[in-house]
């Protein structure tokens, strides 16, 4: 479809104007337009440094640590450890939904910290994570470890928690794993994804004992599905119904159990690219396990994916996995029949993290929508060259993005609606734009698989078609 | 885990003994009621014209106070930093703050930066004064725009002293002293209040009266904004720059809380010579009745009979419902004085305060608290500060109660518990408006009453049997 090149190139220029030339400069080499012909990674530059003043979208390493990749385990106890703040702003935000009894199967509804004070920033807090540590395993002795989160003053008064972790360790038989995810480090929540996985890969990964009469040739791991609002289980059923036996669950609902016994697997499937390619890439070099990258956002993505897994095992799950496909596409048929006819057409800005701005895509042109721009907050070179073979030529591609940008292009492109955070959902909703939260599914969900796919295309629905922003300008006026 | 194990372990975390184990702990804190001091000088900037909250830290701090007040007041909240890295570790972070200051200049346009810091700041030594003065010197900080700062580390305090720390410096840093007389006007200061309904209600009264006033950092109609089409980075109705130079010549301030205001309190009457008056955060009839009492000796008004008239109306909703709340027993945590003005209510209808917890309370606070109990013979009550919700859950774990009152995060004790939790302070993230109407003056009286009550009532329909789901109550 020949589309707005120069359009869209003058509206970025156009909304560029207001910058300082150095900062011109550098917002410049962030958004793209894209070509697949003539671009591919090269249409947005990434991963480096924030502007500083700007209204950044992103977080820090200890929010992708911490608040991603660790977070989620569920039989876990993760100590924010330094100041109040980070683990209170961190506290039960991200929708990690588990299963198992508070206290004693599941730590999800808890907030952990050092609190540290002024004496302990003085005079080191070593002593006092010590002293928490025991504490913890008093008052939770059914925890199967103790995850250590820096905050930024770790690092930068010279703590030995890795001293501690090992003392620890010994001491009351669980493991207990220093992460340096200070909110310094990087540039933003990658870098803790990162940190994460490689603490995942040096103290998890391999330390469990494969039970060899429970393997069967279908067990594979889900690796960076959170179970936002429930996504691991709208999963979970899919592949089940394939055949497959999932052994584990990265993070989401997920067990530091069946973490230490995932390299038993046959296969990793992987969801979110961006913060769980490192684990995957891990199990390949060392324990020879394959990964494939899927997609469970909408219809069209969701068989595309149960085809490219099933390839990988034998004819009868090849089998199970059409009849699954089948079984579904009546359902998925009527939602799209229901939900289509009012949703054909509505523009689409997305602004969110590493991976959604090109996987949901699919989804909404399962209904008739149209993505006019994506934006990531974190992405990688090797997320943009897999988004531009999603887009559509001449879309707005962007790096993050900040909020000056956002509002000036929405001004331009004029969506029916914007797909990104808490930050920015009430700054649209204010422009009478309807919104929808993509971190946290708006407090709804599962949004992946068939049925997150009948909620997700509800949730479109119910914001682009509410009454209520036909009535944002009095009659008065009209 | 086999389900019979699980629940011994349950059982047992409900024990005394695991209560006083609990209460030993000296070194891990277990979902604490507290934020940190640059959130409450976010919150604090939010209330000046054409401000703009310039962190020196980490993006990731600054999203995090933009998320979390966000998802409290459903409301935009701006806030930009100077997204300092690891190489602002080693050679500070003056570089990033003049870069912060142009762009952010450029693109936000304000009349004023609110600055604070974060731990990264604190701890690398950055001076605040130097990097603005410096900034100003080579151009990158126009004179044109005021740039007060307060340090605001966040492993000193809570977001009450970061926001009296935010307010101190913006008032100091603008305030003009003039030898004319004073003027004929009252300064308001709310403190970190997150119930914009409160100012309102505030402001409403002062209406009535007809007495000048001035809120400082109001953030009642920014953080309240109208949706009408339009984005202003800057919502209408803060408190005007201009205003603000200004203040400090005003014949009186109020500042509404204790425990958020001190810095800011102290510095207006030793500073410039302002009559200052600390009054109990006006919930329920007696400190409603001591803050208007306040205003007519400070303004020489009488009591307006308007105001005296819903003083009787608040009454009678009290007495109408005092009988679902007599007796019953209440666990209350959240801020210092919102956990005053709570207590001071519920001992007003009768109900038991049987636990008043405080994350971050003083002793002074505790004594306050201890003297209301004392004021009404009740024994049956007991304080803590410095305590985390986990140690609420083991209080009522052991020593049940028949509501919560605070904010959302005490949602998962009351479920354990059993017992209903009625939503109030900060942050409020799992009710919508609650945040729109007041607790203060006579109309929070009724507020108050409305919930609580209807509350018990809605538990009794939910429980009854056939016999006893009765068309009356």
């Amino acid at each position: 479809m020949a589309v707005n090149f120069k359009e869209n190139e003058g509206i970025v220029e156009d909304i560029l104007s207001v910058y300082s030339e150095k900062a011109k400069k550098n917002r410049k080499e962030h958004i793209g337009i894209n070509s697949k012909e003539t671009c591919g990674s090269c249409v947005a530059k990434s991963n480096v440094k924030s502007l500083p003043g700007v209204m950044t979208p992103r977080g820090c390493a200890y929010a992708g640590s911490k608040g991603v990749v660790w977070g989620p385990v569920k039989d876990v106890i993760n100590i924010s450890h330094g100041p109040i703040g980070c683990g209170m702003y961190s506290w039960g935000t991200r929708r990690n939904l588990a299963n198992g009894e508070p206290g004693v199967e599941n730590f999800m509804p808890f907030q952990f910290t050092t609190d540290f004070k002024e004496r302990d920033i003085v005079f080191g807090g070593d002593k006092k994570l010590e002293q928490a540590i025991k504490e913890l395993h008093e008052l939770f002795p059914t925890a199967k470890g103790i995850i250590i989160d820096s905050e930024c003053p770790i690092g930068l008064i010279g703590d030995d928690i890795e001293a501690v972790a090992k003392k620890m360790t010994d001491e009351i038989k669980i493991p207990v794993i220093p992460v340096r995810c200070e909110g310094f480090r990087g540039v933003s929540q990658s870098l803790g994804h990162h940190i994460a996985n490689d603490t995942i890969r040096d103290f998890v990964v391999g330390t469990g004992e494969i039970d060899e009469s429970k393997k069967t040739p279908y067990d594979v791991a889900i690796l960076g599905d959170y179970n936002i609002g429930g996504d691991v289980w709208s999963s979970m059923k899919i592949f089940k119904e394939m055949g497959l036996n999932v052994v584990a669950h990265w993070s989401g609902d997920g067990s530091i159990e069946e973490m230490k016994i995932t390299h038993g697997v046959n296969y990793n499937l992987l969801h979110c690219y961006r913060s769980m390619n490192y684990i995957a890439r891990h199990f390949e070099e060392k324990f020879g396990i394959p990964w494939i990258e899927y997609n469970f956002f909408g219809p069209t993505k969701i068989k595309e994916s149960i085809r490219s897994i099933a390839k990988l095992f034998d004819g009868n799950i090849q089998e199970k996995s059409e009849g699954v496909i089948k079984a579904y596409e009546p359902k998925m048929q009527e939602v799209i029949d229901k939900y289509r006819p009012r949703l054909e057409g509505k523009k689409v800005m997305i602004l969110v993290g590493g991976l959604r701005p090109r996987h949901i895509v699919g989804a909404y042109e399962d209904l008739g929508m149209k993505v006019v721009s994506a934006a990531y907050e974190f992405a990688h070179t090797d997320d943009y060259e897999r988004t531009t073979k999603e887009m559509e030529d001449g879309t707005i591609i962007a790096d993050d993005m900040n909020e000056y940008e956002f509002v000036e292009l929405a001004n331009r492109l004029k969506p029916d609606l914007v797909a990104s955070g808490i930050k920015e959902k009430y700054v649209f909703q204010k422009m009478g734009i309807p919104f929808r939260q993509m971190h946290s599914w708006d407090y709804s969900g599962p949004y992946h698989g068939y049925d997150g796919f009948e909620i997700f295309a509800r949730d479109m629905d119910l914001a682009v078609n509410s009454p209520s922003w036909k009535l944002v300008k009095p009659r008065w006026k009209k | 885990m086999e389900k019979e194990e699980v629940k011994k372990i349950k059982d047992w975390m409900n024990t005394e003994e695991y209560k006083e184990k609990n209460f030993n702990r000296k070194a891990i804190t277990i979902n604490p009621e507290r934020a940190c001091q640059p959130l409450g000088a976010v919150l604090c900037a939010a209330g000046f014209e054409d401000t703009m909250p310039f962190v020196h830290g980490s993006h990731g701090c600054v999203a995090y106070y933009r998320n979390n007040l966000s998802r409290h007041f459903r409301e935009p909240i701006a806030g930009v930093c100077t997204s300092l890295t690891e190489d602002g570790a080693v050679f500070g972070g003056q570089a990033n703050g003049f870069e912060g200051f142009k762009n952010a200049t450029a693109l936000y346009k304000p009349k004023m930066f609110a600055i604070s810091t974060t731990c990264m700041s604190e701890i690398i030594g950055d001076d605040l004064g130097s990097i603005v003065g410096n900034a100003r010197e080579k151009g990158y900080l126009s004179e044109d725009i005021s740039a007060p700062y307060a340090n605001t580390p966040s492993f000193a305090g809570s977001h009450l002293e970061g926001y009296d720390s935010m307010l101190n410096a913006i008032i100091e840093t603008l305030g003009k002293k003039r030898d004319a007389a004073k003027a004929d006007i009252i300064n308001i200061i709310p403190g970190f209040d997150t119930t914009v309904g409160n100012i309102n209600e505030v402001k409403r009264i002062l209406k009535i009266f007809g007495i000048n006033y001035l809120v400082l950092a109001d953030y009642s109609n920014t953080l309240d904004s109208p949706l009408n089409g339009e984005y202003k980075l800057y919502p209408d109705g803060a408190t005007k720059l201009e205003d603000v130079k200004n203040c400090v010549n005003n014949k009186a301030a109020i500042a509404m809380q204790k425990y958020a205001t001190k810095k800011t309190a102290a510095m207006l009457s030793e500073k410039f010579g302002q009559d200052v008056r600390i009054v109990k955060s006006p919930i329920g009839i007696n400190y409603t009745d001591e803050f208007l009492m306040t205003l007519s000796e400070l303004s020489g008004k009488e009591i307006p009979q308007e105001i005296e008239d819903e003083r009787g109306r608040a009454i009678d909703s009290m007495t109408d419902a005092q009988q679902y709340i007599h007796g019953k027993k209440f666990a209350i945590f959240g801020d210092p004085d919102m956990l005053i003005g709570l207590t001071s209510y519920i001992l007003e209808m009768g109900g038991i305060p049987k636990y008043v917890l405080c994350s971050n309370g003083t002793e002074d606070f505790k004594k306050e608290i201890e003297d209301l109990f004392a004021s009404y013979s009740e024994s049956g009550a007991e304080v803590y500060i410095d305590k985390d919700l986990w140690h609420l859950r083991s209080l009522i774990m052991t020593g049940p109660v028949d509501m919560l009152l605070g904010p959302s995060h005490g949602k998962f004790a009351a479920r354990e518990a059993k017992v209903p939790h009625i939503r109030i302070g900060y942050p409020i993230f799992d009710r919508v408006n609650i945040h729109r109407y007041p607790l203060y003056g006579y109309s929070g009286v009724i507020n108050l009453t409305t919930w609580i009550v209807n509350k018990f009532l809605d538990v009794l329909d939910d429980t009854s049997d056939d016999a006893h789901f009765e068309l009356m109550r």
